[in-house]
């Protein structure tokens, strides 16, 4: 089939995205995640299935099914901003290796055009499904959110084991390769469980860098939007000390690791 | 990973020069006022030219002088800090009655002594039926008088009250050659009149009218000479008295003499730049490519060294300082237009000199450096931006743009020059361009631009179009016919275009009536003589002496007509969800909002009006009230009004400019030739012609106010989209989409300048790595044509926050329309515009 037919599901196109990935991007919100971690910024990325969401008094479906083409369409409207930046399209999400076969073509239709790609993804996926999108993407942001397995399972509703595996054999296959730890208090806010996280990481072959992305509210409303209850609703965001403290452990643990806080 | 250069320390010096300057209110003085009636008086037998210069020279032989505490470079019009002079040989009238009202008024307020108003009280009688403006209303039509001052459509009032300015002028003729080579150029010209030659007696009028302004002037340099002498004496800080014995040396040299350093090349410019503002009180004098024409001078002191970078610096800063002693007073009514007290000094570096090589010199750097340091609206601060601009250059650049000062603005070269050189410009002129005021392209010392010539509300022929060209009860468009005849949308936008154009053609013999009283009653000699070809014509500029002459007058609303038309044509003849009629009645009711609007409008005009005059304090809340009164006092169905807010809704879905939509935004373009190409037939006075501009300098504000609820969806009395950017909240797909948008105009048909308007928040600026990702967004933009943007950088949260808490954001500057003011000093409906204006925060 012609990549630019093959159809995919998302919620999210935007522009103009200069935190996420070298140059000035677009980020393409792929719909459906394995994971539910209770932080998540973006619960109507969850679910694969259309659905409302009431936001300020309005109500609007999310989730659209397009074709590579249509989303192409879109994406390059800012070209001349990528060759300017040496910027790209960013798959986000929901989790791109959700859909392996709309991810793998969109990834290679922006390929095509020279643009650089990324994901930041969970990596929460067979090795067959890592293996087949690896060549077409030149940047991997890889969550690592915590070490212990139980612990990983009651936030986000998977063990980690095939998450560690796979960030191994990323880092040892892919061109370039960034851990990002969504730092939540009550989660994995302690020097302890950042260190653990930093020394995996230093294990990872080729992985230089490690962003500490503090934790946020903004997602809240949406979680009523969609009848949901927000489950961290009394968690306050780590100050900017907290984040300098953790982010000092890091370094402690992992001293070749170059440690920030915030994306890049 | 690159890094910003020139970073220079700022010296103790400027922090105090400037705290000064800002210590209290502005405050206007007598001086002027008196010296030019005085020496009108003694002047009536001679030929206006000769009025001028004598009166010129008395100002300048008479006018207190001041040398500010650490001043190295001298020079004021006023002596209080940020003061003023007024020229009631433009206009007076309007001064009086705000005597008691100045000071409190709340866009850009001025102190006055009840001494200065008995003062001025004394002069003003004289200046009955003598004025500029008298004789422009006089040449003015009827008609055309009328739909100028009473129907807020067009106003010439910028120049219909002031002087023109709006020029850059030879600096680099005087700080190299002096006044005494100007003197000797004007007499060479002299001494080739021929004597039988039908003007030779008005050309040697303006030749010695010239070296009379010229000998004035350098007087007036020693009369500094002399005051720091004097200070020196008696100044028992050593280090002081030497800096005020070399301030006195410098102004003996300069501008007589060519400058032998870097320092008296500054100080021969401020001379030339602050005196320019004492002859007339036309604004945007802009200093123009200062990084050129003051290089050679750092070079040459650099090589020898007897300068450093940092004492260089120094040297900029105080011209910085400086730039923000000027100032102007206007009317009430324009200083709303023209907001923050602005005087539009415009200052660009970078960009390609005449061969077509890249200029960037070590100024180009300081002058931003120099803005860094002083944080002030003046300079209006632009960089020139071509494809072979240093990457450096536009980092400083787009780090000076993160400090929030709403400056540099951003010029594109490659669409700059072809659109000048199709008005008649040589590509080594239109090469060595520079920016005027706000956002105007001319090719300095050698242009009249008249730039800011009028403003023109382009929504309000479309009101026209509604009411069959009757406005306030008057016929004063032409007879398009009923609205709710017209069957198709051809006849509805034809319509539209009719109404326009007869504006525009109104507009310009009102210009064409101002600008012919300037040449008969305002010549001013000094200016031309720094401005070619005035000496060798032996012709004021005001009488045509340019070389290049123009005029521009600029439209706005854009975006508004661009969505309004486009609401028409979908939801009326398209699709036909609404009716004409219904429409009609919507627009009347402001979409539910309150039932004529419109006439509620005049009537709270009216009634503020006589409210103030009746000795009230007039405020906003005031002026609210009143309205909203007279609108609940109509009555219309509930019905009905539900029908109005529906088609308010229906109108808020259709797809609107500024969202990279290629069809919308191609009619967009259609929408500005409307505007723009029918001033390509137009000639003024001084033998030039029409160039139209798209920007709105701050008059989008007040002249919205007068401006009903538009199709678009734009309620009434609200602010007109500003520029050639998509009115306001209405872009929502992102900085990249909005330039896209803006882009698909023809910017270039729009010679006279074009302004698009973006606000970032700071997090899109926060690191090395965001400034590069900022670099090659406007890369990108200028890739697509864009001929000029400019940014505020500044949160939301800062804006509101200052709004409730002014006193302690006595210095935030912000960008308005082309230039910057300081945001406590703006009207609160000014700041609410700026705030709502998209933040693209990604």
């Amino acid at each position: 089939m012609n990549i630019y037919e093959q159809q995919g599901r998302i919620f999210d196109i935007q522009r103009y995205s200069i935190h996420d990935g070298p140059g000035i991007r677009t980020i393409v919100f792929l719909k459906g995640c394995y994971l539910h971690c209770r932080w998540c910024c973006n619960p109507e990325s969850q679910e694969y299935k259309f659905q409302e969401l009431t936001q300020g008094g309005k109500t609007r479906t999310v989730g659209r099914d397009v074709t590579v083409a249509e989303v192409m369409d879109e994406i390059l409207k800012d070209a001349v901003y990528y060759s300017r930046s040496g910027g790209g399209v960013t798959l986000s999400g929901g989790e791109c290796m959700a859909q392996p076969e709309f991810s793998e073509a969109l990834l290679r239709a922006v390929h095509e055009y020279g643009f650089s790609t990324a994901v930041e993804t969970t990596a929460f996926a067979s090795r067959e499904v890592v293996e087949r999108l690896l060549p077409h993407i030149d940047l991997f942001m890889m969550d690592i959110k915590h070490m212990d397995s139980q612990k990983h399972e009651a936030f986000c509703g998977k063990p980690n084991e095939q998450i560690l595996e796979n960030a191994k054999f990323i880092a040892e296959n892919a061109k370039e390769m960034i851990v990002r730890v969504p730092t939540v208090p009550t989660f994995n806010a302690t020097e302890e469980e950042i260190a653990a996280i930093a020394r995996f990481t230093a294990t990872l072959p080729r992985v230089k860098e490690l962003h500490l992305l503090p934790y946020h509210r903004l997602g809240q409303d949406k979680y009523a939007g969609l009848g949901r209850e927000y489950t961290l609703a009394h968690i306050l965001p780590p100050t900017g000390e907290e984040m300098e403290r953790l982010a000092a452990a890091a370094r402690a643990a992992a001293p070749t690791l170059h440690v920030h806080i915030g994306g890049n | 990973m690159a890094e910003l250069k020139f970073v220079i320390e700022k010296s103790p010096r400027i922090q105090k020069l400037i705290d000064h300057l800002y210590e209290r209110m502005p405050e206007i003085e007598p001086y002027r006022a008196e010296l030019v009636t005085e020496s009108y008086k003694q002047t009536e037998h001679l030929p206006i030219i000769k009025r001028r210069s004598a009166a010129f020279r008395h100002i300048l032989e008479n006018i207190p002088i001041i040398i500010r505490e650490g001043e190295l470079i001298v020079g004021s019009n006023s002596i209080a800090p940020r003061g003023c002079q007024t020229f009631p040989e433009y206009s007076f009238e309007w001064l009086e009655p705000e005597f008691d009202t100045i000071a409190t008024r709340e866009a850009d307020p001025f102190y006055i002594s009840k001494e200065t108003v008995e003062r001025l009280k004394k002069v003003h009688p004289y200046w009955k039926g003598k004025t500029v403006s008298d004789l422009a209303a006089a040449g003015m039509d009827a008609k055309v008088l009328d739909v100028f001052l009473n129907h807020g459509i067009f106003t010439v009032g910028n120049y219909f009250y002031n002087g023109v300015g709006h020029i850059n002028v030879d600096y680099p003729k005087v700080i190299n050659k002096g006044l005494e080579g100007v003197i000797a150029e004007t007499r060479a010209a002299m001494s080739k009149l021929y004597i039988g030659d039908g003007e030779y007696q008005q050309k040697k009028q303006f030749h010695e009218a010239v070296i009379e302004s010229c000998e004035a002037v350098i007087a007036y340099a020693h009369r500094y000479a002399e005051l720091a002498r004097k200070e020196a004496s008696y100044c028992a800080d050593p280090a002081r008295r030497a800096e005020l014995l070399q301030i006195a040396e410098n102004c003996t040299r300069v501008p007589a003499k060519p400058a032998r350093t870097f320092y008296e090349a500054c100080q021969a410019f401020w001379f030339v730049q602050q005196l320019l503002q004492c002859e007339s009180s036309g604004h945007s004098i802009s200093p123009g490519r200062f990084d050129q024409y003051m290089y050679p001078h750092f070079k040459r002191d650099l090589d020898a060294g007897r300068i450093t970078h940092a004492k260089a610096q120094e040297y900029i800063d105080c011209i910085w300082v400086k730039l923000n002693d000027l100032n102007k007073v206007r009317d009430a009514a324009s200083a709303e237009g023209f907001a923050g007290y602005g005087l539009f000094q415009n200052l660009i570096v970078g960009g390609q000199n005449e061969e077509g090589v890249d200029a960037t010199n070590d100024l180009s750097y300081m002058c931003m450096e120099a803005t860094m340091h002083v944080r002030l609206p003046q300079p209006s601060l632009s960089i020139r931006v071509w494809n072979c601009s240093p990457h450096d250059l536009l980092l400083k650049a787009a780090s000076v743009t993160r400090e929030g000062l709403g400056v540099p603005a951003f010029y594109n070269d490659e669409v700059i020059i072809p659109a000048i050189m199709a008005r008649g410009l040589t590509l080594e002129d239109a090469r060595d361009y520079c920016i005027i005021g706000c956002v105007e392209p001319q090719k300095g010392t050698k242009t009249d631009g008249w730039h800011d010539a009028a403003f023109f509300n382009m929504c309000r022929p479309l009101e026209l179009v509604f009411s069959n060209g009757v406005d306030k009860g008057e016929q004063i468009g032409p007879r398009t016919g009923d609205v709710l005849q017209m069957r198709t949308f051809e006849e509805f936008y034809n319509a539209y275009v009719t109404q326009e154009h007869a504006m525009i053609e109104m507009m310009v013999h009102a210009d064409n009536a101002v600008d012919y009283a300037h040449a008969v009653r305002c010549p001013l000699p000094f200016e031309s003589s720094l401005c070619d070809d005035c000496i060798s014509r032996g012709k004021s500029l005001q009488e045509g002496g340019a070389h290049y002459n123009f005029t521009g007058p600029q439209g706005f609303g854009i975006a508004n007509m661009t969505d309004a038309l486009l609401a028409v044509k979908t939801l009326v003849f398209d699709e036909k969800k609404v009716t004409m009629q219904e429409l009609k009645e919507a627009l009347a009711d402001n979409f539910g909002k309150g039932i004529l609007a419109r006439k509620a409008l005049e009537l709270t005009t009216k009634i503020a009006t006589e409210l103030a005059m009746g000795g009230a304090n007039v405020d906003e809340n005031v002026i609210k009230a009143v309205y909203q009164n007279l609108v609940n006092a109509e009555t219309v169905s509930a019905e009905k009004k539900a029908r109005y807010a529906e088609i308010l809704t229906m109108i808020e879905k259709l797809p609107k400019y500024g969202n990279d939509i290629p069809w919308v935004d191609a009619f967009a373009r259609e929408v500005g030739n409307t505007y723009t190409k029918p001033f390509e037939k137009f000639t003024n006075p001084r033998g030039g012609i029409f160039q139209a501009g798209l920007y709105p300098v701050s008059a989008n504000v007040p002249l919205g106010y007068q401006t009903g609820a538009t199709p678009d969806g734009r309620l009434a009395f609200t602010p007109i989209a500003d520029g050639v950017g998509p009115a306001s909240g209405r872009d929502v797909k992102g900085p990249t989409a909005t330039a896209n948008s803006v882009a698909r105009l023809d910017h270039g048909i729009a010679s006279n300048g074009t302004l698009f308007n973006q606000k970032f928040h700071p997090s899109a600026l926060s690191s090395m790595a965001s400034l590069e990702k900022f670099v090659a967004y406007l890369r990108g933009y200028f890739d697509q044509k864009g001929m000029h943007v400019q940014y505020n950088v500044v949160s939301r949260e800062t804006l509101l926050d200052a709004q409730a808490h002014p006193e302690n954001y006595k210095n935030l500057v912000v960008r308005v329309a082309g230039y910057s003011a300081l945001f406590t000093t703006l009207s609160r409906s000014l700041q609410d515009d700026i705030i709502a204006r998209t933040e693209q925060g990604w």
